[in-house]
């Protein structure tokens, strides 16, 4: 009987592998994620067929058929219509668009004196940007600029009047211009404003909290479209006789009040999320109200609740549009009053200008709530698990 | 003890103006003041203009004769009727637009929620853009698309889509075949509310003898049995007396069947979808909120992949859910006022009307928002009895 040693040790690595094809490559992917079971297969063909049904459509629309430019209707209408395009003819008539723009942009303000809203906008660009980025340092100042100084230096450029600069009135601003400049002054009120009734919401005084909770129920309660009745009718009727407010202001604060109660209501959730030691922490410091608000609670709940400031913000921004209710042109106003032009009254134009409006401003809501994404980001200093 | 009392009845010191009583105190009658303030300066204002512009305060109006003509008239309605009556009709236009929204919103957003949960790629991205494009632009801007956009340059009633069962797309609307109820058509009704009644006494006793005996019984098919059979079986025993007013094309219009008009279908639609995205990023997050070790235990103790998600997650994500799915059905209903854009009869609508034609500016405005008000409180109540079923039984 010979013993054999059956111990043996491999003195060199296995060489590697490749990963087997059912668990990587592009192929697995396609199984993992598109045709895993036979419901997943019956989906991913429902999808296909949505895609292969819309997607084409919607790129021979507003790209291959689209007519660019052009001087007047006939270049977006089919024969039949009295235009040049053959029958069936279906695309974007970015032609009136195209024609239009200055009108979008800017409403009925005189050509010549256009520099001004662009000068404003240039103004505001360079404010915000740097605002915006968390690396450019001066932020209290910039604060200042941006929220103090660039809206009363835009309202004297816009509005005129001094310096030689030729008055323009309210009821002629029009477009992207009423729709940018309700929003920022809806979005630097309604803040402040906000925050100031949800503290009032949580105070101890019991008339204040009542009549806090009053104003915000009852403005939440009802459509915006109301409230704006109410400033452009009630008003009015509330001042005495002889006094008159622009249409425009009449707006202004109808939208703000409006975004202020939703505000109030998001800062307040804020609020209530810091722990009561902070409160009591404060309170043992010997702070006053003020200082205990604005130094320990408000940083941390403004912070907590930035995806709901932001929601608001974009809430407000998309609901500039329905001053176009008390016969004020915002973008969409704009666009839509543009649609009876008998110049370009065709069966595209208004699908083409709803569709340009919606562009515009699913940027700027997009771009808002990418941006309060990233901040949120940004200043999660460890909270959240 | 002793110290204690000392500190009691020691007067607070330092000044009285740093006496948070007395500083609460002389704020709130500063606030009362001032409030009470402006509002009798506002009611003397108030009170001038409308004396300067001859209008009599009240809603004595209410009683007028209207004079104008309604579009979509649910009730009984001519132009002979009163102020009252179409400020009626346009709160029920409100609440018809308003219910069918929020189901077609609440059906489409769990749809697109869920899809942008789901393990297939291609879903998953389609659902998420649709969402991001309905989030991000006003509503507004939805329904003019559908009215100026989509239903307006639909081919004349000449030319109209023919559609399946016998109903019609142009740009009047959509037509389909109206329901005429014969004789005896009342037995379909009660048996339906009969099978509905008889399924809720089914599903009760069958839970009960679940919870005692263990033993399942076949709820949902004996349900779907009882309140699909019955109304069928009294449509046949009462000698088939439902038929249809089919919708027949003339020279320039359709005829007969029942019309939804383009202003409806419009707000309808724009509406359902815009809220639809909210609702679906709702329920993602519910989803989302239920944590995995849920999904695991329930599948430890044998549950099937259909039974987990019905019994255990659901119930766990509607806690999430309901209250904030609440507050999208109110903006629904309040985004519903959009409609006196594109000439829907709604109550904004109709009320507005009757405020300019009497001039009643504080009353017009005032039932507005008395009557959204309501809206909104009774759409919240309803959701908080929901939610009330829904919340976590604790100790």
């Amino acid at each position: 009987m010979q013993e054999h040693d059956m111990s043996w040790v491999r003195t060199e690595m296995a060489l590697a592998q490749p990963a087997p094809a059912s668990v990587s490559g592009p192929i697995a992917w396609v199984r993992r994620n598109l045709i895993g079971s036979a419901g997943d297969t019956i989906l991913t063909i429902l999808g296909i067929v949505i895609v292969a049904w819309i997607l084409p459509q919607v790129i021979n629309w507003a790209f291959i058929n689209a007519q660019w430019t052009g001087p007047d209707r006939t270049v977006c209408a089919t024969v039949a219509q009295g235009g040049i395009q053959p029958d069936g003819w279906s695309g974007a008539c970015w032609a009136f668009v195209n024609a239009k723009f200055g009108q979008f942009m800017f409403g009925t303000y005189p050509v010549e004196e256009r520099w001004r809203p662009i000068l404003v906008a240039i103004l505001f660009v360079a404010l915000l940007v740097p605002m915006l980025m968390p690396r450019v340092p001066r932020k209290g100042l910039n604060a200042i600029l941006l929220f103090l100084v660039l809206p009363i230096v835009s309202f004297f450029l816009l509005v005129g009047g001094i310096f030689g600069l030729p008055h323009v009135e309210t009821s002629r601003w029009g477009g992207l211009l009423i729709t940018l400049s309700l929003s920022f002054v809806g979005i630097a009120v309604s803040l402040p404003l906000g925050t100031v009734l949800a503290l009032g919401r949580r105070s101890k005084m019991p008339i204040v909290k009542m009549l806090c909770v009053i104003f915000i129920e009852a403005v939440r309660g009802i459509p915006l479209i109301t409230v704006l009745f109410f400033v452009s009718v009630m008003l009015p009727l509330f001042l005495p006789a002889g006094v008159t407010f622009d249409k425009y202001l009449r707006a202004l604060i109808g939208v703000s009040l409006f975004a202020a109660a939703y505000m109030a209501e998001v800062v307040r959730g804020g609020l209530q999320a810091i722990p009561k030691g902070q409160y009591e922490g404060a309170d043992s410091l010997g702070l006053g109200y003020w200082q205990k608000m604005g130094l320990i609670v408000l940083p941390q709940a403004l912070k907590l609740v930035i995806p709901g400031i932001v929601n608001t913000f974009i809430g407000m921004f998309k609901d500039t549009s329905l001053v176009l209710i008390i016969s004020m042109f915002d973008l969409l106003g704009i666009v839509k009053q543009n649609f009876s032009d008998a110049n370009w009254a065709t069966a595209q134009t208004a699908k083409s200008g709803l569709v340009f409006a919606a562009f515009v401003f699913w940027l700027f809501c997009f771009g808002m709530s990418r941006y309060s994404m990233y901040t949120e980001r940004r200043l999660d200093t460890g909270y959240k698990r | 003890m002793a110290s204690q009392e000392i500190l009691r009845e020691e007067p607070s010191r330092g000044s009285f103006v740093n006496d948070p009583r007395i500083r609460s105190l002389f704020f709130q009658t500063l606030v009362v003041v001032l409030l009470f303030g402006s509002i009798w300066w506002i009611v003397q204002n108030v009170i001038d203009n409308l004396h300067r512009l001859h209008i009599a305060s009240g809603f004595g109006f209410l009683k007028g004769r209207a004079g104008f003509d309604i579009s979509d008239t649910p009730i009984a309605y001519t132009s002979d009727s009163t102020y009252g009556r179409a400020i009626i009709v346009g709160l029920i236009n409100t609440i018809i637009v308003a219910a069918a929204g929020i189901i077609t919103a609440t059906i489409i957003g769990f749809v697109i929620g869920i899809g942008r949960l789901s393990q297939n790629w291609l879903i998953q991205k389609i659902c998420t853009v649709y969402v991001e494009i309905f989030r991000n632009i006003p509503p507004l801007l939805v329904i003019f698309f559908w009215y100026s956009g989509v239903l307006a340059v639909l081919p004349p009633p000449r030319d109209s889509y023919h559609l399946p069962f016998g109903s019609f797309l142009n740009q009047r609307g959509f037509y389909f075949p109206r329901p005429v109820w014969g004789d005896g058509s009342w037995l379909i009704l009660v048996a339906l509310v009969v099978g509905i009644a008889m399924s809720w006494f089914v599903a009760r006793k069958a839970r009960q003898r679940q919870m005692a005996t263990g033993q399942q019984f076949p709820v949902f098919w004996t349900s779907a049995a009882l309140i699909v059979g019955l109304p069928l079986l009294a449509y046949v025993l009462s000698g088939f007396p439902l038929s249809f007013d089919l919708p027949k094309q003339s020279t320039f219009n359709l005829t007969g069947g029942f019309q939804v008009k383009p202003e409806f279908l419009s707000l309808y639609l724009a509406l359902s979808c815009y809220t639809a995205a909210f609702i679906a990023e709702i329920v993602r997050a519910g989803i989302r909120g239920v944590s995995k070790g849920q999904t695991e235990a329930a599948a430890a103790l044998g549950l099937r992949s259909g039974s987990i998600l019905r019994l255990v997650v659901v119930p766990q994500a509607m806690r999430i859910v309901i209250p904030p799915l609440t507050s999208q059905y109110l903006n629904l209903t309040k985004n519903s006022s959009l409609a006196i854009a594109i000439g829907y009869p709604d109550l904004t609508a109709t009320a507005g009307t009757v405020l300019n034609q009497t001039g009643q500016a504080v009353e017009g405005v005032l039932i507005m928002m008395i009557a959204y008000l309501i809206l909104s409180l009774v759409t919240s109540a309803v959701m908080n009895v929901v939610n009330a079923r829904m919340a976590l039984v604790e100790r």
